[in-house]
């Protein structure tokens, strides 16, 4: 009987320290909230060094695109505890930082002697300060990001192809320098015959209801001439966000839609855009730089079938949408001093070496300044070029209000054929200054 | 013996608790079995509309939990009523809901009768008809964008088969003229089942004895759907009217799924403008407003068509 009663307490005690100590080891584990898309997946990986180093257990939690916005900002409004980490979208630093959502993170970084000089500039402005362009900081660069452009090499070199398009255009056949060579090579591939299908231009962002449609006019309209405010006086919009030149950069951007997109183009994104490229259809893609990593990859598309470029010149400048974010600490979480750790140990030199090797996108100076960094992928030297000319959407609290008229008035006049670009931007203008009139901004 | 019993039971019982018992009266019981759900009803539905009321006259933003409530007073009402954007948004729902209920209710009320003629294996049809109804809205949605689909969708090869227009020309949801008629289309195949089945039980309520005493009469099959089966079918027809007039009203989940409000806003209908407002932009207040409004006109609709009902009923 005694033995018995032994055997019981000795059980029971165990049971009992077993779950005691599975509850210390979930305590440690730390959430971090991102999307779900290939680079999230590289950093899983990585982060099981992390783990090993420190003993805390990473869980992640992604979302989908297209939802990715709705959920994460209504976690952090609703001031969630779900997410101790989160890799939150570049235009979101506005409101996340007046909102008290992130942790600001200036004296971790005196502490840890983490400088921001030692991060590639775009993308502290993009992804860390708010206020723009002064010291304060609310997320680490994470995933540097830009729009740029995919074609098809083995089309482009065709010999029968090259000879047609220099006869017919005057020039070598190779990836556009300017919007007026992409254009005609986008003419050029449209419902031509190649291999015995039929294949169409250009892929281009088309998406109505996130931010897909902005996300890609905004990189011609920034080359055309398009400026979001005047430089010298905040907020003053009026000639800038509508200016002539402005207009003609939305023509420009509806003329490609029309003349040389695949059938049903009305509403692509990222996923669609990587699709129609993947699926032999286009000769041109444009698409954030986090896809070239898989498509290069690619059994059908992929290795040397597939060449980058970055987004071509236009007569007023030479610029590339920003993508990409931050990794910030959530002002929420009780996990704050391990999450904290997680950034430190993120910004590590050999850490990000790896972020890239891995699929990741760097923005550490020390990794790609490298003199190796170049040559280390096909399409690393096309993103560090584009990299170089980054410029972004507003990152103001109201940004949603921002984007969603912007959405709405480019999409009306892209792909609805409603009213003219001038029209478009004119009313534009008049969103705009309501929502700041509304914030008290003007 | 049996009072015996009662007594024991009577007097075992602690005296506070059997009075309480003794002095509930029926009413207090009845309110006593039906409180959780008023609670539940007040605390969901009653509360929530109450406080969006409230938050319509004030520019409340979800988003911004920290920033000072200011009250507006009816701003967000007048914004709204003279928002261009809004009424075009109205328009589109008029139009969606117009045809749909049309075409439901022509085609659901034809299928009825037919099924109603019992002829073989009208029990299978039947069961196929109402297949499409039983199918989740996710489902069906994105089942047609596919069927959509203009380079591999069966639709536009079907359409190219039958008119010789190249399938690649078929783009249903990305053409303007066309992305409106995609959605007419779909909730009709899902909905017209439905219909047809309140219909049904319309037709099947008509007695055998006044079709019989028509026969006498000698009244041809046209006099007698026209004098007999349409009036007596009427009531479930504008029944069913009002259900699915309601539905579409607030369509949200197949345009969503379908066009997601596009190309441009052509197919944008008021509960999507309504959502973009509320959950994308984070206009609260406005949005409540326009919430408020969309609520006042359903219900206000919705009474007229019921006194309409009423009076059809009685006649």
């Amino acid at each position: 009987m005694k033995s018995t009663l032994k055997l019981a307490l000795g059980l029971a005690s165990a049971i009992f320290a077993s779950t005691a100590v599975s509850n210390v080891a979930h305590a440690e584990d730390l959430t971090l909230c991102w999307a779900a898309w290939d680079p999230a997946n590289a950093l899983v990986e990585l982060s099981k060094d992390f783990t090993k180093q420190t003993g805390i257990g990473m869980k992640f939690e992604f979302v989908p695109w297209t939802n990715y916005a709705d959920r994460f900002l209504n976690e952090l409004n609703s001031h969630g505890k779900l997410c101790d980490l989160i890799i939150g979208d570049s235009q979101w630093i506005g409101g996340a930082a007046e909102n008290g959502h992130y942790v600001k993170l200036n004296d971790f970084f005196d502490k840890e002697h983490i400088s921001m000089d030692d991060f590639v500039p775009a993308t502290v402005v993009g992804y860390s300060e708010w206020p723009k362009n002064t010291p304060n900081y609310w997320a680490l660069p994470a995933m540097g990001d830009v729009v740029g452009w995919t074609y098809r090499k083995d089309w482009f070199s065709k010999p029968e192809l090259q000879k047609e398009f220099k006869e017919k255009y005057g020039w070598e056949l190779g990836p556009p320098k300017t919007y007026d060579q992409l254009m005609q090579i986008a003419e050029f591939f449209q419902k031509r015959q190649i291999d015995g299908k039929t294949v169409y231009g250009a892929s281009i962002y088309t998406e109505r209801g996130s931010e897909g449609i902005t996300m890609g006019v905004t990189n011609v309209l920034y080359d055309y001439g398009f400026d979001y405010q005047n430089p010298k006086k905040p907020y003053e919009m009026q000639g800038f966000v509508n200016s002539a030149d402005a207009a003609k950069g939305l023509e420009f951007y509806k003329k490609l839609y029309d003349c040389c997109t695949p059938p049903g183009s009305s509403n692509v994104y990222m996923g669609e855009s990587a699709d129609a490229f993947k699926s032999g259809q286009v000769a041109l893609h444009m698409n954030f730089a986090f896809t070239w990593p898989g498509l290069y990859k690619d059994e059908k598309v992929g290795g040397d079938k597939i060449g980058f470029f970055a987004n071509p010149a236009g007569p007023k400048g030479h610029f590339a949408q920003l993508g990409g974010q931050g990794i910030s600490v959530v002002s929420y979480s009780d996990k704050q001093e391990s999450a904290l750790k997680y950034i430190k140990w993120f910004a590590n030199k050999d850490v990000q070496a790896k972020w890239w090797a891995l699929g990741g996108y760097s923005c550490l100076n020390a990794v790609v300044n490298d003199p190796k960094f170049p040559s280390s992928q096909p399409y690393a030297s096309t993103f560090l070029e584009s990299m170089a000319i980054v410029k972004d959407f507003w990152a103001e609290p109201s940004y949603a209000t921002l984007l969603q008229a912007m959405q709405k008035r480019v999409h009306d006049y892209v792909v609805a054929d409603k009213g003219t670009a001038q029209e478009a931007l004119d009313s534009l203008v008049k969103d705009w200054t309501q929502t700041f009139q509304d914030d008290g901004k003007m | 013996m049996l009072n015996r019993t009662a007594d024991n039971v009577a007097r075992a019982t602690p005296e506070p608790l059997a009075k309480k018992i003794r002095g509930i009266s029926d009413k207090g019981l009845a309110w006593l079995f039906i409180s959780p759900t008023i609670l539940l009803l007040l605390a969901i539905n009653i509360f929530p509309l109450f406080w969006a009321i409230y938050l319509s006259f004030t520019n409340y933003r979800a988003n911004r939990p920290n920033e000072v409530v200011k009250n507006l007073g009816l701003a967000n009402y007048q914004r709204i009523l003279g928002d261009q954007d809004v009424w075009i948004a109205m328009q589109t729902t008029a139009h969606f809901v117009f045809w749909t209920i049309l075409l439901q209710t022509v085609i659901g009320f034809t299928l009825a009768w037919l099924i109603d003629r019992k002829f073989r294996g009208h029990a299978f049809w039947t069961t196929i008809i109402l297949v499409p109804m039983m199918l989740s809205p996710a489902v069906v949605g994105n089942f047609w964008r596919f069927l959509y689909e203009p380079q591999i969708g069966l639709f536009s090869y079907v359409i190219s088969f039958v008119t010789g227009i190249p399938p690649t020309n078929v783009q249903m949801l990305s053409n303007v003229e066309l992305a409106p008629w995609a959605i007419i289309i779909v909730d009709t195949w899902m909905w017209t089942p439905y219909v047809m089945l309140i219909c049904l039980a319309g037709l099947r309520s008509i007695p055998e004895y006044i079709y019989e005493a028509a026969e006498v009469d000698r009244a041809s099959n046209w006099r007698q759907f026209w004098s007999i089966t349409l009036p007596m079918a009427l009531p479930f027809i504008m029944l069913a009217v009002l259900f699915r007039g309601i539905e579409n009203f607030k369509m949200f989940d197949m345009v969503n799924l379908l066009t997601g409000g596009g190309p441009g806003s052509t197919t944008e209908v008021a509960s999507i403008t309504l959502k973009r407002q509320a959950f994308e932009s984070w206009r609260t207040g406005y949005s409540s407003a326009f919430a408020i409004i969309l609520f006042v006109a359903v219900f206000g609709l919705a009474n007229i068509y019921v006194k309409a009902l009423n009076k059809v009923k009685q006649r």
